[in-house]
Protein backbone atom coordinates (compact mmCIF):
# COMPACT_ATOMS: atom_id res chain seq x y z
CA UNK A 1 0.00 0.00 0.00
CA UNK A 2 1.59 3.47 -1.00
CA UNK A 3 0.94 6.04 1.35
CA UNK A 4 1.17 10.02 0.70
CA UNK A 5 4.67 11.31 2.03
CA UNK A 6 3.89 13.78 4.79
CA UNK A 7 4.03 17.21 4.10
CA UNK A 8 6.94 19.24 6.12
CA UNK A 9 5.90 19.90 9.65
CA UNK A 10 4.19 23.89 10.06
CA UNK A 11 5.79 26.02 12.53
CA UNK A 12 2.84 25.52 14.84
CA UNK A 13 2.69 21.52 14.35
CA UNK A 14 6.49 21.57 14.80
CA UNK A 15 5.73 23.39 18.66
CA UNK A 16 3.31 21.09 19.54
CA UNK A 17 5.87 18.05 18.74
CA UNK A 18 7.94 19.91 20.74
CA UNK A 19 5.65 20.15 23.94
CA UNK A 20 4.72 17.05 23.31
CA UNK A 21 8.16 15.49 23.82
CA UNK A 22 9.03 17.01 26.53
CA UNK A 23 9.15 14.21 29.90
CA UNK A 24 7.98 11.49 27.24
CA UNK A 25 9.65 8.32 25.24
CA UNK A 26 6.10 8.13 23.61
CA UNK A 27 4.60 10.68 21.05
CA UNK A 28 3.07 9.87 17.81
CA UNK A 29 3.98 11.84 14.70
CA UNK A 30 2.40 9.35 12.42
CA UNK A 31 1.64 12.08 9.59
CA UNK A 32 -1.84 9.67 8.64
CA UNK A 33 -5.11 10.82 9.46
CA UNK A 34 -7.69 7.65 10.06
CA UNK A 35 -10.80 7.16 11.56
CA UNK A 36 -11.06 6.84 15.45
CA UNK A 37 -11.86 3.24 14.93
CA UNK A 38 -8.08 2.67 13.41
CA UNK A 39 -7.22 3.12 17.07
CA UNK A 40 -8.75 -0.59 18.04
CA UNK A 41 -5.85 -2.19 17.17
CA UNK A 42 -4.07 -1.07 19.91
CA UNK A 43 -7.13 -1.66 21.75
CA UNK A 44 -6.76 -5.39 20.79
CA UNK A 45 -3.04 -5.54 21.84
CA UNK A 46 -3.88 -3.69 25.20
CA UNK A 47 -6.47 -6.35 25.70
CA UNK A 48 -3.43 -8.77 25.61
CA UNK A 49 -1.42 -6.79 27.53
CA UNK A 50 -4.28 -6.93 30.66
CA UNK A 51 -4.58 -10.32 30.40
CA UNK A 52 -1.15 -11.09 30.30
CA UNK A 53 -0.41 -8.63 33.42
CA UNK A 54 -3.43 -10.49 35.36
CA UNK A 55 -2.31 -14.05 34.21
CA UNK A 56 1.49 -14.08 34.92
CA UNK A 57 0.49 -12.13 38.59
CA UNK A 58 2.07 -8.85 37.65
CA UNK A 59 -0.45 -6.69 38.98
CA UNK A 60 0.41 -8.49 42.26
CA UNK A 61 1.68 -6.38 45.20
CA UNK A 62 2.83 -9.70 46.52
CA UNK A 63 5.09 -10.33 43.60
CA UNK A 64 6.83 -6.46 43.84
CA UNK A 65 7.42 -7.07 47.41
CA UNK A 66 8.97 -10.64 45.86
CA UNK A 67 11.24 -8.79 43.56
CA UNK A 68 12.44 -6.05 45.69
CA UNK A 69 13.25 -8.34 48.75
CA UNK A 70 15.22 -10.51 45.93
CA UNK A 71 13.28 -13.66 46.77
CA UNK A 72 11.64 -14.75 43.36
CA UNK A 73 13.37 -14.55 40.04
CA UNK A 74 9.71 -14.22 38.59
CA UNK A 75 9.34 -10.14 37.96
CA UNK A 76 13.38 -10.07 36.76
CA UNK A 77 12.53 -13.03 34.64
CA UNK A 78 9.37 -11.28 33.10
CA UNK A 79 11.22 -7.94 32.61
CA UNK A 80 14.69 -9.00 31.33
CA UNK A 81 12.87 -11.33 28.85
CA UNK A 82 10.97 -8.27 27.78
CA UNK A 83 13.51 -5.79 27.32
CA UNK A 84 15.71 -8.93 25.37
CA UNK A 85 12.69 -9.71 23.13
CA UNK A 86 12.23 -5.77 23.00
CA UNK A 87 16.19 -5.12 22.29
CA UNK A 88 16.04 -7.44 19.30
CA UNK A 89 12.50 -6.34 17.81
CA UNK A 90 14.44 -2.96 17.59
CA UNK A 91 17.55 -4.30 16.11
CA UNK A 92 15.99 -6.34 13.57
CA UNK A 93 13.53 -3.35 12.24
CA UNK A 94 16.53 -0.90 12.22
CA UNK A 95 18.71 -3.47 10.64
CA UNK A 96 15.93 -4.07 8.25
CA UNK A 97 14.83 -0.52 7.78
CA UNK A 98 11.44 -1.99 8.41
CA UNK A 99 8.26 0.47 7.70
CA UNK A 100 5.43 0.48 8.95
CA UNK A 101 2.22 -1.59 7.89
CA UNK A 102 1.13 2.21 6.09
CA UNK A 103 4.76 2.30 4.63
CA UNK A 104 5.87 4.84 7.06
CA UNK A 105 9.37 4.81 8.26
CA UNK A 106 10.00 4.32 11.80
CA UNK A 107 10.87 6.44 13.94
CA UNK A 108 11.96 6.54 17.57
CA UNK A 109 12.81 9.85 19.31
CA UNK A 110 15.87 9.85 21.50
CA UNK A 111 15.87 10.33 25.11
CA UNK A 112 18.06 13.32 27.09
CA UNK A 113 19.37 13.06 30.04
CA UNK A 114 18.18 15.18 32.53
CA UNK A 115 18.10 15.04 36.76
CA UNK A 116 14.39 13.95 36.50
CA UNK A 117 15.52 10.94 35.85
CA UNK A 118 17.23 10.50 38.93
CA UNK A 119 14.43 12.43 40.98
CA UNK A 120 11.50 11.39 39.21
CA UNK A 121 12.97 7.75 39.21
CA UNK A 122 13.30 7.75 42.89
CA UNK A 123 10.15 9.07 43.64
CA UNK A 124 8.31 6.48 41.01
CA UNK A 125 10.34 3.41 42.95
CA UNK A 126 9.05 4.33 46.19
CA UNK A 127 5.51 4.88 45.18
CA UNK A 128 6.04 1.24 43.02
CA UNK A 129 7.02 -0.44 45.93
CA UNK A 130 4.36 0.91 48.20
CA UNK A 131 1.42 0.32 45.70
CA UNK A 132 2.36 -2.43 44.10
CA UNK A 133 1.56 -1.15 40.57
CA UNK A 134 3.73 0.53 37.62
CA UNK A 135 1.05 2.62 35.66
CA UNK A 136 -0.08 -0.02 33.62
CA UNK A 137 -0.52 -2.48 36.57
CA UNK A 138 -2.93 0.19 38.01
CA UNK A 139 -5.06 -0.11 35.28
CA UNK A 140 -4.91 -3.77 34.97
CA UNK A 141 -5.73 -3.80 38.87
CA UNK A 142 -8.93 -1.43 38.83
CA UNK A 143 -10.01 -3.36 35.45
CA UNK A 144 -9.21 -7.13 37.34
CA UNK A 145 -11.77 -5.73 40.24
CA UNK A 146 -9.90 -4.19 43.00
CA UNK A 147 -12.40 -1.12 43.02
CA UNK A 148 -10.52 0.89 45.74
CA UNK A 149 -7.25 1.00 43.94
CA UNK A 150 -9.94 3.78 41.64
CA UNK A 151 -7.80 5.94 44.31
CA UNK A 152 -4.70 4.88 43.75
CA UNK A 153 -5.38 5.60 40.19
CA UNK A 154 -6.88 8.94 40.60
CA UNK A 155 -3.65 9.96 43.07
CA UNK A 156 -1.48 8.96 40.20
CA UNK A 157 -3.50 11.44 38.07
CA UNK A 158 -3.25 13.90 40.10
CA UNK A 159 0.88 13.56 40.44
CA UNK A 160 1.00 13.69 37.28
CA UNK A 161 -1.23 16.97 37.20
CA UNK A 162 0.81 18.87 40.12
CA UNK A 163 4.18 17.80 38.41
CA UNK A 164 2.50 19.74 35.12
CA UNK A 165 2.02 22.10 37.21
CA UNK A 166 5.21 22.75 39.66
CA UNK A 167 7.82 21.60 36.32
CA UNK A 168 8.84 24.93 35.87
CA UNK A 169 10.53 24.99 39.40
CA UNK A 170 11.70 21.86 39.76
CA UNK A 171 15.42 21.08 39.05
CA UNK A 172 15.73 18.78 35.58
CA UNK B 1 -6.46 -25.74 26.72
CA UNK B 2 -8.39 -23.18 28.64
CA UNK B 3 -7.51 -25.35 32.11
CA UNK B 4 -3.98 -24.44 31.31
CA UNK B 5 -4.38 -20.85 30.63
CA UNK B 6 -6.16 -20.34 34.38
CA UNK B 7 -2.59 -21.48 35.98
CA UNK B 8 -0.43 -18.33 36.37
CA UNK B 9 1.49 -18.04 33.29
CA UNK B 10 5.59 -18.35 33.46
CA UNK B 11 7.70 -15.82 33.16
CA UNK B 12 9.16 -16.38 30.18
CA UNK B 13 5.89 -16.49 28.13
CA UNK B 14 4.59 -13.02 29.89
CA UNK B 15 8.22 -11.09 28.90
CA UNK B 16 8.02 -12.43 25.35
CA UNK B 17 4.70 -11.26 24.85
CA UNK B 18 4.86 -7.98 26.89
CA UNK B 19 8.40 -7.70 25.00
CA UNK B 20 6.95 -8.15 21.56
CA UNK B 21 4.50 -4.98 22.20
CA UNK B 22 7.58 -2.87 20.93
CA UNK B 23 7.69 -3.94 17.82
CA UNK B 24 3.84 -4.75 17.67
CA UNK B 25 3.44 -0.66 18.32
CA UNK B 26 6.31 0.48 15.83
CA UNK B 27 4.85 -1.77 12.93
CA UNK B 28 1.38 -1.01 13.29
CA UNK B 29 1.50 2.61 14.12
CA UNK B 30 4.80 4.21 14.63
CA UNK B 31 3.93 4.44 18.58
CA UNK B 32 6.88 4.45 21.04
CA UNK B 33 5.65 1.68 23.95
CA UNK B 34 4.76 3.77 26.95
CA UNK B 35 2.14 3.92 29.39
CA UNK B 36 2.60 6.86 31.95
CA UNK B 37 2.18 9.20 29.28
CA UNK B 38 -1.55 7.74 29.25
CA UNK B 39 -1.75 10.37 32.82
CA UNK B 40 -0.23 13.24 30.96
CA UNK B 41 -2.77 12.66 28.03
CA UNK B 42 -5.56 12.29 30.39
CA UNK B 43 -4.96 15.85 31.77
CA UNK B 44 -4.24 17.99 28.68
CA UNK B 45 -8.35 16.19 27.38
CA UNK B 46 -9.92 17.11 30.77
CA UNK B 47 -8.28 19.89 32.81
CA UNK B 48 -5.25 21.27 30.73
CA UNK B 49 -6.00 25.14 32.56
CA UNK B 50 -3.03 26.95 31.73
CA UNK B 51 -0.46 24.88 32.19
CA UNK B 52 1.87 24.52 28.93
CA UNK B 53 2.58 20.87 29.95
CA UNK B 54 -0.76 20.20 29.40
CA UNK B 55 -1.23 22.29 26.48
CA UNK B 56 -0.50 20.26 23.10
CA UNK B 57 -2.65 18.23 20.64
CA UNK B 58 -4.10 15.33 23.10
CA UNK B 59 -5.61 13.75 20.28
CA UNK B 60 -2.73 13.00 18.43
CA UNK B 61 -1.84 10.59 21.25
CA UNK B 62 -5.16 9.26 22.02
CA UNK B 63 -3.89 5.63 20.98
CA UNK B 64 -2.12 5.69 24.00
CA UNK B 65 -5.81 6.27 25.74
CA UNK B 66 -7.24 3.37 23.74
CA UNK B 67 -4.59 1.06 24.37
CA UNK B 68 -4.57 1.45 28.32
CA UNK B 69 -8.55 1.05 28.19
CA UNK B 70 -7.89 -2.31 26.34
CA UNK B 71 -5.57 -3.11 29.55
CA UNK B 72 -8.11 -2.83 31.43
CA UNK B 73 -10.60 -4.98 29.61
CA UNK B 74 -7.74 -7.47 29.45
CA UNK B 75 -7.37 -7.33 32.71
CA UNK B 76 -11.06 -8.08 33.30
CA UNK B 77 -11.20 -11.01 31.05
CA UNK B 78 -8.27 -12.38 32.92
CA UNK B 79 -9.58 -11.95 36.69
CA UNK B 80 -12.79 -13.76 35.22
CA UNK B 81 -13.10 -15.84 32.15
CA UNK B 82 -9.22 -17.09 33.12
CA UNK B 83 -9.63 -16.45 37.04
CA UNK B 84 -7.31 -18.98 38.79
CA UNK B 85 -9.01 -19.66 41.82
CA UNK B 86 -6.40 -20.91 44.06
CA UNK B 87 -4.59 -18.30 45.95
CA UNK B 88 -1.17 -16.53 45.05
CA UNK B 89 1.87 -19.14 45.49
CA UNK B 90 4.52 -16.51 47.11
CA UNK B 91 8.55 -17.07 47.75
CA UNK B 92 8.32 -18.99 51.69
CA UNK B 93 10.44 -15.88 53.08
CA UNK B 94 8.28 -13.20 51.45
CA UNK B 95 5.44 -14.87 53.31
CA UNK B 96 6.77 -15.30 56.76
CA UNK B 97 8.44 -11.60 55.99
CA UNK B 98 4.91 -10.47 55.61
CA UNK B 99 2.88 -12.73 58.14
CA UNK B 100 5.26 -11.45 60.61
CA UNK B 101 3.43 -7.86 59.86
CA UNK B 102 0.10 -8.74 59.83
CA UNK B 103 -0.37 -9.87 56.20
CA UNK B 104 -1.87 -13.14 55.87
CA UNK B 105 -4.45 -12.80 52.98
CA UNK B 106 -2.92 -14.04 49.70
CA UNK B 107 -6.47 -15.01 47.67
CA UNK B 108 -6.45 -12.39 45.39
CA UNK B 109 -3.56 -10.83 44.24
CA UNK B 110 -3.29 -7.41 46.83
CA UNK B 111 -3.90 -8.52 50.24
CA UNK B 112 -7.10 -7.41 51.52
CA UNK B 113 -5.53 -6.26 54.95
CA UNK B 114 -3.97 -3.08 53.23
CA UNK B 115 -5.97 -2.31 49.59
CA UNK B 116 -9.60 -2.18 50.59
CA UNK B 117 -12.85 -0.21 50.60
CA UNK B 118 -12.18 -0.39 54.51
CA UNK B 119 -8.78 0.37 55.09
CA UNK B 120 -9.67 3.71 52.01
CA UNK B 121 -9.92 5.80 55.22
CA UNK B 122 -7.74 5.59 57.96
CA UNK B 123 -4.08 6.93 57.95
CA UNK B 124 -2.85 2.99 55.90
CA UNK B 125 -5.27 3.66 53.25
CA UNK B 126 -3.83 7.23 52.90
CA UNK B 127 -0.02 6.14 52.61
CA UNK B 128 -0.89 3.22 50.28
CA UNK B 129 -3.65 4.69 48.41
CA UNK B 130 -3.17 8.15 48.35
CA UNK B 131 0.79 8.52 49.18
CA UNK B 132 1.57 5.52 47.24
CA UNK B 133 -0.20 7.09 43.68
CA UNK B 134 0.93 10.20 43.81
CA UNK B 135 4.38 8.73 44.15
CA UNK B 136 3.74 6.89 40.77
CA UNK B 137 1.91 9.64 38.77
CA UNK B 138 4.40 12.53 40.10
CA UNK B 139 7.46 10.28 39.76
CA UNK B 140 6.80 8.83 36.34
CA UNK B 141 6.39 11.97 34.70
CA UNK B 142 9.05 13.68 36.41
CA UNK B 143 11.31 10.69 35.07
CA UNK B 144 10.05 10.67 31.65
CA UNK B 145 8.55 7.31 31.68
CA UNK B 146 7.57 4.45 33.60
CA UNK B 147 8.79 0.91 33.93
CA UNK B 148 7.31 0.38 29.68
CA UNK B 149 8.92 3.58 28.64
CA UNK B 150 12.00 3.58 30.11
CA UNK B 151 12.87 -0.17 31.12
CA UNK B 152 11.37 -1.81 27.92
CA UNK B 153 11.32 0.73 25.56
CA UNK B 154 13.95 2.99 26.51
CA UNK B 155 16.59 -0.33 26.93
CA UNK B 156 15.17 -2.08 23.90
CA UNK B 157 16.09 1.00 21.99
CA UNK B 158 19.81 1.27 23.81
CA UNK B 159 19.14 4.72 25.50
CA UNK B 160 21.17 5.11 28.68
CA UNK B 161 19.40 7.88 30.13
CA UNK B 162 16.45 4.99 30.47
CA UNK B 163 19.09 2.84 32.32
CA UNK B 164 19.38 5.37 34.18
CA UNK B 165 15.98 6.04 35.06
CA UNK B 166 15.49 1.83 35.70
CA UNK B 167 18.22 1.81 38.39
CA UNK B 168 16.59 4.86 40.21
CA UNK B 169 12.98 3.04 40.05
CA UNK B 170 15.15 -0.37 41.61
CA UNK B 171 17.11 2.09 44.21
CA UNK B 172 13.15 3.80 45.45
CA UNK B 173 11.78 0.68 45.20
CA UNK B 174 14.60 -1.47 47.28
CA UNK B 175 14.54 1.99 49.47
CA UNK B 176 11.21 1.59 50.21
CA UNK B 177 10.34 -2.30 50.39
CA UNK B 178 13.77 -2.46 53.31
CA UNK B 179 13.66 0.52 55.73
CA UNK B 180 10.30 2.03 55.44
CA UNK B 181 7.93 -0.32 54.13
CA UNK B 182 8.51 -2.52 57.34
CA UNK B 183 7.11 0.76 59.68
CA UNK B 184 4.14 1.66 57.01
CA UNK B 185 3.06 -1.71 57.31
CA UNK B 186 2.32 -1.74 60.98
CA UNK B 187 0.43 1.84 61.23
Amino acid sequence: MQHEIPHAPTPAEAQDLQVRELDALCVNESALKHPWWYNLKYSAWGVLFGIVFVKAEIISWFRIQEMFRFESFHMYGVIGTAVMVGMLSVFLIRRTKARTIYGEEIHIPTKEFNRGQLFGGLMFGLGWAITGACPGPLFAQVGAGFGAVIVTFLSAWAGTYVYGVIREKLPH
Amino acid sequence: MLETLKHPWPWYVAGALIGLTVPYLLLVGNKTFGISSSLRHLCAACMPGKVPFFHYDWKKEVWNLFFVGGIALGAFIGATLLADPNPVVLAEPTKAYLAEKGITDTSRMLPSELFSWSTLFSLKGLVFFVLGGFLVGFGTRYAGGCTSGHAIMGLSSLQWPSLVATVMFMVGGILMTWFILPHLLTL
